[in-house]
This record gives C-alpha cells, structure tokens and sequence, in this order.
C-alpha cells in the first residue's frame, strides 16, 4: 500500500472525504516528513500548527502571499516581522475550499532570482542533489512538493519563478494567463508580469488547484472577467490533431544537450499519439531578456518605494525623514533587490527613460506579436524551461547576467501575457530532473492541461519517481 | 556609460544609502547589465506601439463607497511607531 506522501493530493482528498484517513493524521505525517527531511532543504520558513479544516489536504503557500494573521516576509530583512492584515484572493479561495494551509515556504526576496540563494534566510537546495539550486524565486515551493513535504503548494511567476524551480525539482509548475489568477494580496513584483499558480506533482491536482485559485474579482484591476472552464474536464488523453509548434530560437547554441534530447523526445512521443510536429519561428527571443529585466525591474523599483519604514517592515530611528528612508533602504534590502531598482530606476529616470523603458514596451509587442502569429499556425507550443539542468549553489550568484539569462526560455511568456507550464520530461546522466514547458493561447490553460496530463499518461516515472532525501 | 556620478544620482532618487565600495561595485555590475540590454537599440521599433499591459486594461470604476470603519488599529498594527491613530515620524518642519 501507498505511504501519504505518495498520493496525489487529489487521492488524498478522495481518502478524506471516503473516512479511509484522518485530516489530523495527513497533517502529522507531513509535518514529522518535514521535521525530518527539511533541514536537508530548507524550503519552508514557517510551519503552522494543526486546524481543523473541511477537508484537511495541506497546501504550502510562498511567503509573498498574504494570509491574515501570518508572518509574511518575503524573504527580505525589510519585511521580516511584517504580519498580513488580511487574506490574499487565492487564500480567502483556498480556505473556503477548506484545505488546510500548512507553512509559508522560501524563496528569493522579493522574487527577485532564478536559484532561491537571494533570500534573506538561507538558500533551498535541490533535493535530488543538495549541491545544487532548487531554482527561484519559488524554490522553497517547488523543493518542498518534490520532497513530497507537501502534496502541492502556491507560487509566483512574473519571468520563469514557478516554472524554472518547477523544472529543476522534477514536479509540475503552471502559470496562468495573465489576468486568471487574483494578485491581490500577492506582494507586487511586476505588476504587469504576475502571476499567482500551482507546483504539484501531477496534471491531476494542478488542475484541481487551477479550479480553485482561478477567476475574476473585484479587488484586481487587471482580473479577467471571462468564464473560467472546469479543468478537471480537461484530464483527457487525447492529443490527435492537436498541433504543436517547436520554435527554432529555442533549441539554439546554449542549450544542453541532454535537455535538448528530452524535450525532442517529448514532441516524438506525442506525435505516436496523433499530434501534429510544426516548426515555428519568434524571432525576437533573442531581445526577450534585455526586453524583460528593463520592464520587470522599472515595474519593481516603482513597487517598492513603499518599502519606506514609516507604514510597515524595519524602521531604522533616523533624527531626518530622508535620512530615515535612506538608512532603513539600505539596511533592509538584499544586493539583488538593490541591484534591480538601481537598474529600473535608472531606465525610468529623466533622459534614459525613451532609450530603455519605452523602448522595451516597444519590443514587448514585437515578442507578443511573434506568439499572435505562431498561435494562428498552431494549438501549443514546445520548449524547453530552462537551457540547463539546476546548476550548483554559487555558481552564478556573483554574476548576475548569467542568472538572468537562465531565464531565457520563460520571460517571454510572462511578456506575452499567455499561460504555460513545466513538467518533467526525464533525468539526465547524474539524475537531475528536466523539464519541458507548453505554452497557449491567451486564457488556453485546458489545451495544456490536456497535452501535459496524456504526456503524463503516457511517462509517468518522470513524475512518480522521488529523491533519494524523499524515500 | 555609467559612472559613479550615475550610480549616486540613482542611489539619490531611489532613496537608498550606498558605501564607496558599493558605488565602485555597483558601476561595474549595472555596466554589463546595460551593455547587454543595449542589444535592444539595433530593433526598428519606430512604428511600433508600446505595450503597457496585455489584457483587459480598461479602467474598471465603482462607486466610490466607505465600506469599512474603524480599521485604524489594522492599518498601524505593523507601524515601527505610532501614536494615536498616527504613524509618527521625525520632525520634517522647522
């Protein structure tokens, strides 16, 4: 018989609801597997205690979500005694389901990195290989489901933060459409970048967690009012005359071999089943990153001039209010979280602004365009999520354009506004998970879902196998 | 070209102190982060409209309703000082 940590969550719920297992038990055995196996990782900041809840499946929620009356951190030093004053959308949605929130789970401050070593309180490693980066921003997320420490758990993505970790831990991250998932409540980072969603180990319970945390509302000025399908329904194996665009900028000069041979491997295994095999072009990927950091860091210098000392977070005791906020700045934000508002201050600051941030809101409609026209050719498109496996703790910390270029196969998407998602699509020579990422059309989640569950279907070790720290 | 002159102005409006070291480490770093994006200057982009967000960007107005009191207490609960219903900071009047 199956441990709990090998359910799906959704067999979880299942159990539950069928009297088979007790919502105090589930919670108990989650959390000894945490005591146990995270001070190997390190991927949650807090762990609550037991509540009675409706159904009792334990969720994991990053620490930039606000869930009222909790610490919420984001990482950061600035916000480190910081406690939410009210509930996060997704949260208010997650309680009224009546799943039971289990802990707040690491990540880059602020969201601000592509290995989870920017925050404030100690690097997530990768549990397949503790030398290792568990990716970022939502590392903590992505470590903690793969460790099976949590059935599944929320994160953010404005540039790659719940696909990357998603691919370097071997489990299923899922961005949604811009607009699908509320952000209130969700810390801003770049508000026309972000972008609340699942990290589960299967298509089953991301489809489940889509359910919930997905719809309009009221409180966010860019939530989509449009009818939202029921993605359990998408749960099909049928791929037949589905077709799938492999874009030739993404399987360029950069691109490990390994990785490469996995996710041509995927196209061949759902071309047996009946989907279509299409070459496409983006041509300006080569622009998406420059593209992205110039908007995502202007959007997030501008975000966190909140972070001032007066309303909230440290206050370091100046005699002068400038002195104040210039003291308490300095002290209270990390170096990338520095670096970035320099850089998008900078590309908002008088006689720079047309060179740099009107100039890539610019190219952001050439790269959104390039998806317009390759979704009028085909359903979905294939990639790979990120060039290289994890790569090791240290290995890129000190050179900051190397780490965001680890970003290159994932920004655009955020550009675009469109859903995607990473699965795992098999394991190289020293047993590091890879992943694959499928992109849609605009408000397309279940084509996605429907691919990535019959791949799923079709490959399940890639998904069912676990870490060694896991076992 | 970013100088160090550069590095203090930004620090300036961003509200951040730097050290000299920092101002040292900081041009060299946003120096190639800029070269980098400087990349973007060889795309046409003359008849290009920008993006300033992608989808549903009308301004969605209500009735501008009070629909909470006395919120006070939550609103300063995470205020480093405070007095009444205030936050309290330095004198910024002589």
């Amino acid at each position: 018989m199956k441990k709990i940590f090998q359910l799906k969550a959704t067999e979880i719920l299942k159990k539950i609801e069928e009297n088979n297992l007790k919502k105090e038990e589930v919670y108990h055995h989650f959390k000894e597997r945490i005591e146990r196996i995270d001070p190997l990782i390190k991927s949650f900041i807090e762990v609550y205690d037991y509540y009675p809840t409706e159904k009792g499946a334990p969720v994991a929620i990053k620490d930039n979500i606000c869930i009222q009356g909790r610490k919420i951190t984001c990482a950061s030093k600035i916000l480190s005694s910081h406690i939410a004053v009210y509930d996060a959308t997704v949260i208010r949605k997650i309680k009224k389901e009546g799943l039971l929130i289990l802990g707040a789970t690491n990540m880059d401050e602020f969201a601000f990195g592509s290995s989870c070593e920017n925050s404030c309180y100690y690097p997530t490693k990768n549990p397949w290989d503790l030398k290792k980066v568990s990716g970022g921003s939502s590392g903590g997320s992505a470590a903690a489901v793969a460790a099976r420490l949590v059935p599944f758990a929320l994160g953010s993505d404005t540039g790659g933060s719940i696909r990357q970790p998603a691919s370097f831990c071997g489990v299923v991250g899922f961005k949604p459409t811009y607009g699908r998932v509320s952000r209130f409540g969700l810390v801003a980072f770049g508000s026309s970048l972000d972008q609340i969603g699942p990290i589960t180990t299967n298509f089953t319970d991301c489809a489940y967690l889509l359910n919930i945390i997905c719809g309009f509302d009221e409180l966010d000025s860019t939530s989509a009012n449009i009818e939202v399908p029921d993605f359990m329904k998408a749960l099909i194996e049928d791929v037949k005359g589905i077709r799938i665009g492999l874009p030739s900028e993404y399987f360029q000069e950069g691109l490990d071999e390994e990785v490469k041979e996995a996710v041509m491997k995927v196209a061949k295994t759902l071309e047996k089943k009946g989907a279509k095999i299409l070459e496409i072009s983006l041509p300006h990927s080569r622009y998406a990153i420059a593209t992205y950091y110039i908007i995502a860091c202007s959007e997030a210098s501008s975000n966190l001039q909140r972070f001032d000392g007066v309303r909230y977070g440290l206050q370091i005791k100046e005699k002068e209010m400038l002195e104040l906020y210039r003291q308490t700045r300095k002290e209270g934000f990390g170096i990338e979280a520095k670096r970035r508002i320099f850089l998008g201050t900078y590309s908002l600051s008088t006689g720079y602004y047309e060179d740099y941030y009107l100039k890539a809101l610019k190219v952001r409609t050439l790269i959104r365009k390039d998806f317009e026209k390759a979704f009028s050719t085909v359903d979905v498109i294939l990639t790979p999520t990120s060039p290289t496996p994890a790569f090791g703790l240290g290995e890129k910390i000190k050179d900051p354009l190397s780490m965001y270029l680890s970003d290159i196969y994932t920004v655009s998407v955020n550009l675009a506004g469109i859903p995607a998602v990473s699965f795992p699509c098999g394991f190289t020579s020293n047993d590091l998970p890879i992943g694959a990422q499928l992109i849609g059309k605009p408000f397309d989640e279940t084509t996605l879902i429907k691919v990535g569950y019959t791949y799923e279907r079709l490959c399940k070790d890639f998904f069912e196998r676990t870490p060694e720290i896991a076992k | 070209m970013i100088t160090p002159q550069t590095v203090k102005y930004v620090a300036e409006l961003a509200r951040i102190k730097i050290t000299e070291e920092e101002i040292e480490f900081l041009k060299e770093q946003l120096g190639k982060i800029l070269e980098y994006i400087n990349n973007l200057k060889e795309v046409d982009t003359d008849k290009v409209e920008p993006t300033r967000g992608v989808f549903f960007q009308e301004n969605r107005l209500r009735e501008d309703i009070p629909c909470k009191k006395d919120i006070f207490k939550e609103i300063l609960k995470n205020a480093p000082q405070k007095e009444d219903n205030y936050f309290k900071v330095p004198k910024v009047i002589e």
